[in-house]
C-alpha cells in the first residue's frame, strides 16, 4: 500500500546520513537496516539482523562511550515498541549525542505486514516526551527530515527524538553485512580500537 | 532485608575494585538487594557509570554499543533476569562480545518464596546453553578469586562469563510477619 502524504523511508534515511560527518548509524532489525545500507556502506554502520528491541540502547551504550561524536539510532515501529523501556532509560541517562528516529509504517513490514500499536493510538513521540527526551518530534515532511539531519550533528543538546511516518510500500532489499563480528569490529577499528 | 554472611573485607567492594582494575566503564543494573552494595559503590564512582534498566536484555544491547565504542561494562542482575535476556544474549555470540555479568541467585539456599525456584533452579542452565561459562561463588572468602577470573576470561580471551553468587553467599531473603 501507497499514499502519496507519507514519506518515503529511503530518501528520508539518506538525507539523515547524507552528511553524516563522523556519525554512527545504528538500524534495526528488519527494513531500517536495509534503508541504512541502501545509503551506502559506512564503516560506522550499525546494521542489525536481530536482537529485536535492541537498538535504542546499542545506541545508548556507544553514545556513552563516545560522547564527543553523534550516534543516530534508526529503527521501524515495531523494533521501538519491543524496547519502548529503552526511552526511560534515555531520558535517565541523558546523552547529549544521542539521536533516535523512528520509520513509523504502522506495520510489521518483515512479517507480513501486520499492524502495529502505532497505526492504533500508541503515540511514540508522546512516549518519548512522557521519558524525559524533551526534544521529541513528529516529522513529516522532507524539511522536517533536513533540520533533524542536521540537529543530530549538535552532540551538546540531544537527546532527541523523532518519529517519520513513511509510506509502507515493501522495498527492495539492499543486504547488509551479516557478519556481526565484521560489523563491531570494523566500527571499533574506526575509533582507534585494534583487536584484542 | 538480607541476613548478610558477616566478613571482615566486603566482597562487594572487592568486586568494585576488580572491575576499576580491568577498566570497566559502563555498569548497567537493575536493582537488586544483593548487588546494593556494589551499585551504590558504581554510582558514586569517577571512572564508572552506573545505568538503571528498564530490563536487563536492555543491558545486554547496551554492553554491545559499549563495546563497538570502545569500552568495556559489567551487567548487574538476579537470576530472575537471566530469563529475560535469552533472546538479546545471541549478541554475545554474534559480536564475539567480551560479556561479563554478575548475577546474585534466588531460589536456592534457603529460599522463602516458591515463584523464586523455577528460574533460580534454571538459571546456569540457561545461561550455558546461551553459550556463557558459568563460574560460581558460595563463600565470602572465594569472590574475589571467582570474579578476577571470570573477568580475566571475559575481557582478555572474549569468552562471555557470568559469575553466579549464590544465595548462600548473599543471604536468604528474610520475610517477618
Amino acid at each position: 500500500m501507497s499514499k502519496a502524504n507519507l514519506l518515503d523511508r529511503r530518501a528520508v534515511v539518506s538525507e539523515l546520513l547524507r552528511d553524516r560527518k563522523g556519525a554512527f548509524a545504528v538500524g534495526g532489525l528488519g527494513a531500517s537496516t536495509y534503508d541504512i545500507a541502501a545509503a551506502g556502506d559506512h564503516d560506522r554502520n550499525f546494521y542489525l539482523w536481530g536482537g529485536m528491541g535492541g537498538a535504542v540502547m546499542i545506541g545508548l551504550g556507544l553514545a556513552l562511550a563516545q560522547p564527543t561524536l553523534p550516534v543516530v539510532v534508526i529503527t521501524g515501529d515495531g523494533e521501538m515498541l519491543m524496547g519502548m523501556g529503552s526511552l526511560a532509560t534515555v531520558g535517565l541517562q541523558r546523552p547529549k549525542n544521542l539521536s533516535i528516529i523512528v520509520l513509523d509504517n504502522e506495520a510489521y513490514g518483515e512479517t507480513g505486514g501486520q499492524s502495529s500499536h502505532t497505526g492504533g493510538p500508541a503515540d511514540l513521540v508522546g512516549v518519548a516526551k512522557a521519558c524525559g527526551i524533551g526534544d521529541s518530534r513528529s516529522i513529516s515532511t522532507m524539511a522536517e527530515v533536513e533540520a533533524f539531519a542536521s540537529s543530530l550533528q549538535d552532540v551538546t543538546a540531544g537527546p532527541r527524538f523523532a518519529s517519520a511516518k513513511i509510506d509502507g510500500a515493501n522495498l527492495e532489499r539492499v543486504l547488509s553485512s551479516r557478519d556481526g563480528t565484521y560489523i563491531v569490529n570494523r566500527i571499533r577499528g574506526s575509533v582507534g580500537h585494534t583487536p584484542i | 532485608m538480607h541476613a548478610r554472611a558477616e566478613t571482615a573485607a566486603s566482597w562487594p567492594e572487592e568486586i568494585f575494585s576488580i572491575l576499576q582494575r580491568f577498566e570497566v566503564r559502563q555498569v548497567p543494573y537493575v536493582p537488586d538487594a544483593g548487588h546494593s552494595e556494589l551499585i551504590e559503590r558504581v554510582l558514586s564512582s569517577s571512572s564508572m557509570r552506573g545505568i538503571a534498566l528498564t530490563t536487563e536484555e536492555e543491558g545486554v544491547a547496551l554492553l554491545a554499543g559499549a563495546w563497538a565504542g570502545g569500552q568495556r561494562g559489567v551487567l548487574l542482575m538476579q537470576s530472575s533476569g537471566v530469563g529475560n535476556c535469552i533472546n538479546m544474549l545471541s549478541l554475545v555470540q554474534i559480536f564475539r562480545l567480551p560479556f561479563l555479568t554478575l548475577v546474585t541467585m534466588r531460589g536456592e539456599w534457603g529460599e522463602f518464596n516458591p515463584w523464586q525456584v523455577p528460574m533460580g533452579s534454571n538459571t546456569q542452565g540457561i545461561l550455558e546453553l546461551a553459550g556463557i561459562k558459568v563460574l560460581r561463588a558460595s563463600h565470602p572468602d572465594e569472590v574475589r578469586e571467582v570474579v578476577e577470573a571470570g573477568a580475566a576470561q571475559a575481557y582478555n580471551a572474549c569468552t562471555p562469563t557470568a559469575v553466579l553468587l549464590s544465595q548462600r553467599l548473599i543471604g536468604a531473603k528474610v520475610f517477618t510477619k
